[in-house]
């Protein structure tokens, strides 16, 4: 353990199970961060595109998404930045569901997700399947804010939430790792809140 | 858009406080004495990580306002009543006192020193394109860089003074400032400051950084040169 900072005491003692270590619990705030201007997207426009190594690369509208199996999310987001945020409400559409369509090839081993943007985000492509990841268009059963990631954001809440890429419109799939944007400005490849992966080399 | 790939990135350091004091109200300006440290890039920020006697840790990012070459590094922090962070180290660090901090960190919004750029702040917002005016200062390089800083009152600016000095743009939404009336900044105060092939550096709270933003996007800057910075009381 490090030595004591003198004279800080630190305001919670009342510790909830659900926070990752060196989180803290930011109510009913959501703050906003990000290194770009919020682009403005007219849903209309917005399509998503799983490409790289795939069977049947394929895209879907806004409309074609929205017919497709609903998928949500109840629970917490993590962010780097130390805020963490329960009880939150998503719901869009499994990526499962659109890999399922996509059909990933047997070297398929990690996913680059793209931007309106051209942020970028990569992870490992486990963990964006089997019920861990979605692309989601409403919060709390509204339409996602703009400064949130609306119209369509990635969701993958176990893992810090830079990797929830706002404003997502494509999912590629590669054989090898690459970093994203915050991957190659010092951030970890993973990102897993619990084992406090923040930085290369944590 | 692609940041400074080989940006410098620092560990865990322990520094030791040199100086505080509260150079506009709700403020702390700390010079820290960082064992072993890794000069940063003006824009890039440290960490700092205050631990409880149980163990118990809070740590938040802040930016740096000193130029690499400074032999400490400076921080200027907003204390906000409910911080848990800010308010130690505005209420309770002293010199002599000794905390851990890690960094430098970024490779985003940060000045490579080489190419012109556009810097508008505001309010604690300033305090990462301080650290690209004194660098250029020391580089001798004043001429690539426009500044716009924006604030409620020229009281509540941090580093009002040598902002005004270096001929930044000074927006104040509640007074007025020589001929400029009150307002906030827009679009008539950006446009004279723009210089071909700039790059943009937006930084202040997620409603500041918003507006001012879409300002800079309208102005025409293509979105890959416009690098934000948002903070706030949680996102700090």
């Amino acid at each position: 353990m490090t030595t004591p900072t003198r004279g800080f005491f630190g305001r919670r003692r009342e510790r909830d199970p659900r926070l990752p270590p060196g989180q803290y619990d930011v109510g009913n705030d959501w703050p906003v961060l990000t290194a770009e201007p919020s682009p403005r997207i007219v849903p209309e426009t917005w399509s998503i595109t799983v490409d790289g190594k795939v069977a049947n690369p394929s895209s879907w509208t806004w409309d074609e998404a929205h017919k497709l199996p609903p998928s949500e999310y109840r629970g917490a987001i993590h962010c780097v930045t130390t805020w963490s945020k329960f009880d939150t409400w998503f719901a869009g559409v499994s990526v499962d569901t659109l890999l399922e369509v996509a059909g990933p090839t047997a070297e398929a081993a990690f996913v680059m997700a793209t931007s309106k943007t051209g942020y970028t985000t990569n992870l490992p492509l486990a963990d964006v399947t089997g019920g861990k990841a979605w692309v989601v268009w409403e919060f709390d059963g509204k339409p996602l804010p703009i400064e949130h990631g609306g119209p369509v954001r990635l969701l993958v809440p176990h893992l810090y939430f830079w990797k929830s890429a706002k404003w997502v419109t494509r999912l590629t799939l590669m054989a090898r790792d690459q970093p994203g944007f915050w991957e190659q400005n010092g951030y970890h490849d993973r990102g897993d809140p619990w084992r406090e992966q923040r930085y290369q080399g944590d | 858009m692609a940041g400074v790939a080989d940006a410098p990135r620092g560990g865990w350091r322990t520094a030791t406080v040199v100086t505080t004091d509260q150079p506009v109200a709700r403020a702390v300006r700390l010079r820290l004495d960082v064992a072993d440290r890794m000069d940063h890039l003006p824009g890039q920020h440290y960490v700092v990580r205050l631990t409880a006697p149980d163990g118990y840790t809070a740590q938040r990012s802040y930016s740096i306002a000193s130029a690499p070459g400074d032999p400490l590094v400076e921080l200027c922090i907003e204390r906000l009543d409910d911080g848990e962070v800010s308010t130690y180290l505005a209420d309770v660090a002293e010199p002599g006192d000794e905390i851990e901090v890690r960094g430098p960190i970024g490779g985003w919004f940060v000045w490579d020193c080489a190419t012109p750029a556009l810097l508008v702040a505001g309010g604690f917002g300033v305090v990462p394109l301080v650290s690209m005016l004194r660098t250029a200062h020391v580089l001798d390089r004043v001429d690539l860089l426009r500044v716009a800083a924006s604030a409620r009152t020229l009281a509540e600016l941090p580093y009002a003074d040598e902002l005004a000095a270096a001929g930044a743009l000074i927006a104040l939404s509640r007074e007025g400032r020589g001929i400029r009336p009150a307002g906030r900044l827009s679009d008539a105060d950006l446009v004279p400051l723009w210089e071909p092939d700039q790059t943009a550096y937006v930084c202040g709270s997620a409603s500041f950084a918003e507006a001012a933003s879409q300002l800079v996007v309208a102005m025409g800057f293509p979105t890959g040169r416009v690098r934000v910075e948002r903070f706030g009381p949680s996102g700090s």
